[in-house]
């Protein structure tokens, strides 16, 4: 595990689009189920985590257009305005795919400070967004970019064992 | 990126640059237009039908766990819930009974004034599918939507009191905006006096504000709202909210006043959607001024 953590580079089998569709909508689901009261203020955004993961190691399959669309449909169930979430996804999606290769050279821990200012980024751009139409800001919702952080490397784990080659298959 | 340029040896289409600021461009000219306008709500419910079976599928699990929750209540709670429940329903009917007779006086009394009716309205329940994980938007979404007749601007409620108003109806849903929302406002009146104001959400659950209220005006500590109904859209004497704070400083002009709602506005799961609006939507706005003006001039008069 530790070896895991620190060693980001391993060999990997070529991740399907069927692959990446299915951890998207596993994570909008994520992110639709009933969280009320507390939990609502400490909830992650899957799916920013999610798009970040693919945009800084796939940054030619995940691009602006898919973080764009999936904002989107985050919008229309989460009932907030048209463009507010795709809006923050693609900025997001944007600055994971400029900073790819950077992120790709430390380790977990390390990659987990450089994914925070980007989650801290696209969690502004949303509250902008509301707070330029409604005039009102609430600041617990930024608890939420720090909890996604901190589930950075539990999903960039996930999602690379998912992605590795099995070893049953090489026996045969 | 200017590392990269050279590099290119495969065409894979608009930088990310380009492509961030069409896309941003896009997302800001969709904002502005649903914003303004209201061209967008039909690509929304369509998209809407598209994810509802989704959003039933994450709320499967806890609907299961409330489920199994009701299941295994205790046979005491049960007896006693009933208990109350039986007590509670004959003190009602004791009300009721005079309410038929305070009915049919009420009637008399317009039709003698020649004063307009108050209609009944009927209502339906439904279900609240979730509530918004949107941390900024006090919005909850019911499970009926255009395919019961729900319409946008009808009112909710649950066994106490007002809840909120449908804002937006999808075909099997329907979004409630709550009337603790910031942007939400209901015309009230004190019922000890009859005093008429506006209370609005301050986006915290718990809590309404009546704002601009002059420090002088006749309002205390655990006065109960109810809807005026001079607005149009809600029904008059449904209660709203209690005053539970009062402050009067003298170096505003307006006293600060909280109230706190009177519905569980998030404690129920079934509320009542009233489907009648009092007939308003179809007339201009300047007729509903004139006829909710003539019942108060009647009253006077008649005084």
């Amino acid at each position: 595990m530790r070896d895991r953590i620190l060693k980001d580079q391993e060999f990997q089998l070529p991740v399907s689009r069927i692959f990446i569709a299915a951890s998207l909508l596993v994570a909008l689901l994520l992110d639709w189920l009933p969280w009320q009261g507390m939990w609502l203020a400490f909830r992650p955004d899957f799916v920013a985590l999610v798009l970040l993961y693919w945009c800084t190691h796939k940054p030619y399959h995940v691009g602006i257009s898919i973080a764009w669309a999936v904002g989107i449909l985050a919008d229309v169930a989460d009932a907030s305005l048209f463009g507010q979430h795709a809006l923050a996804y693609s900025v997001l999606a944007f600055s994971g795919i400029v900073l790819h290769r950077r992120v790709s050279m430390f380790n977990l821990y390390q990659q987990t400070l450089q994914v925070f200012p980007l989650l801290l980024l696209a969690y502004t751009v949303y509250a902008a967004v509301y707070w330029q139409l409604r005039g009102s800001i609430s600041w617990e919702y930024f608890i939420g970019s720090v909890v996604s952080t901190l589930l950075w490397a539990p999903v960039t784990i996930l999602l690379q064992a998912l992605c590795r080659p099995r070893a049953a298959t090489d026996q045969l | 990126m200017e590392q990269n340029q050279p590099l290119r040896f495969f065409n894979r289409g608009p930088s990310p640059a380009v492509r961030l600021v069409f896309f941003v461009l896009l997302s800001l000219l969709l904002l502005f237009v649903d914003v303004r306008y209201r061209y967008l709500e039909s690509i929304r419910s369509g998209l809407s039908v598209l994810l509802y079976p989704l959003q039933r599928l994450v709320t499967a699990p806890s609907k299961l766990w409330h489920e199994v929750d009701d299941f295994f209540v205790s046979h005491n709670s049960l007896i006693r819930d009933n208990a109350e429940l039986r007590n509670q329903h004959t003190l009602d009917i004791a009300q009721l009974l005079q309410l038929q007779v305070l009915k049919a006086e009420n009637q008399h009394l317009r039709n003698l004034l020649m004063v307009q009716q108050r209609a009944d309205y009927p209502m339906q329940l439904a279900e609240i599918m979730y509530v918004e994980r949107d941390i900024f938007n006090r919005k909850i979404l019911l499970d009926k939507g255009t395919q019961a007749n729900v319409l946008a601007g009808q009112i909710v409620m649950d066994d106490s009191g007002i809840v909120g108003q449908v804002t937006r109806v999808y075909p099997w849903m329907s979004e409630i905006t709550l009337i603790t929302d910031k942007d939400h406002a209901v015309p009230v009146q004190v019922l000890r006096n009859g005093l008429r104001a506006v209370v609005s959400g301050s986006g915290d659950t718990g809590e309404l504000a009546l704002r601009y209220i002059p420090i002088s005006s006749d309002i205390q500590n655990g006065d109960v709202l109810v809807t005026s109904g001079i607005d149009g859209t809600y029904p008059p004497g449904l209660p709203v909210a209690k005053v539970i704070h009062v402050e009067r400083d003298p170096a505003y002009p307006f006293a600060h006043i909280l109230c706190a709602p009177i519905a569980g506005v998030d404690k129920r799961r079934q509320l009542l959607i009233l489907s009648a609006l009092p007939k308003l939507p179809e007339r201009p706005e300047v007729v509903v001024e004139t006829t909710t003006d003539k019942p108060k001039n009647g009253k006077r008069g008649g005084r």
